[in-house]
């Protein structure tokens, strides 16, 4: 088998490489995306979790993230479809209304 | 090295290109691909680890469905390539070192070896599908009836963001 550490190891990777994705991406769907690396890392470490004590709890964790990943990707591809309506633009740079 | 674990590491590697790969491309539709890249091999990963349901799971739902709607937006919307800007300062110095410092603390306390993950029994769980539709349904199933509450509301949020003002 292979050891738990591993999975954990592979999971921070992700998860580190979804935040670098988040803070330097500047095309709003890719940041949209780079979430959803970020909520698969999670979800890795939860399975890995599930395996290591043999209970099936973290896998029923991933199915309810799962779902709230899908409605969250409907919502914000809704919320991007307007900001793109509204300034002809995907750049987060130019979606500065609350920026002081 | 035991095929398992070859098979790991192929994956692993797999997956950690494609999220390299997702934060260097320039254009969405080939940071979308290299996603997809990733959750099948997540998905291996899954199968890997005896989690027959969730594998199935991550290829129908987020391979299927979220990528797809991702490239559906993408291409509705003729995403070019990405604009490039000048970043603020305190991304373009502190940026990098500071995404590699949490993923070094984020690695460096999973990779001790902890007593109760060492100490686990790190076997396959018999008939998991069977217990996770067993627990759904009993110990989880207050949470699981609230979801198909989530899911209306983001359907009919989806709805009303998208609908165009009638003038």
């Amino acid at each position: 088998m292979v050891p738990t550490n591993y999975y954990l190891v592979l999971s921070a990777i992700l998860f580190g490489l979804g935040t670098v994705a988040f803070v330097f991406k500047r095309n709003i769907i890719t940041i949209f995306m780079s979430i959803e690396l970020m909520l698969n890392a999670v979800n890795l470490a939860f399975v890995a979790f599930s395996q290591a004590f043999g209970k099936v709890h973290g896998q029923v964790f991933v199915l309810f993230v799962i779902v709230v990943a899908a409605a969250e990707a409907a919502v914000g591809l809704g919320i991007i479809i307007l900001i793109q309506r509204n300034r002809q633009s995907l750049n987060v740079e130019k979606v500065n209304l609350l920026k002081l | 090295m035991s095929p398992v674990l070859l098979i790991f590491f192929v994956l692993a590697a797999l997956a950690v290109l494609g999220a390299v790969s997702l934060v260097l491309q320039k254009h969405p539709i080939h940071s979308a691909l290299s996603l997809i890249v990733v959750m099948v091999c997540l998905a291996g990963l899954y199968l890997l680890m005896g989690a027959e349901f969730i594998a199935a799971v991550q290829i129908i739902v987020y391979g299927g469905a979220i990528m797809v709607l991702f490239i559906f937006v993408i291409m509705l919307l003729n995403a070019g390539e990405e604009e490039h800007t000048d970043f603020s300062k305190l991304a373009k110095f502190a940026g990098l070192p500071l995404a590699l410092a949490l993923t070094a603390s984020l690695a460096a306390l999973v990779i001790k070896p902890g007593q109760s993950v060492q100490g686990a029994t790190q076997a396959l769980i018999p008939k998991a599908t069977e217990q996770i539709s067993s627990m759904l349904f009993k110990e989880f199933v207050y949470p699981f009836e609230l979801t198909s509450f989530l899911i209306l509301v983001a359907i009919m949020g989806a709805l009303v963001l998208a609908q165009r003002e009638k003038k």
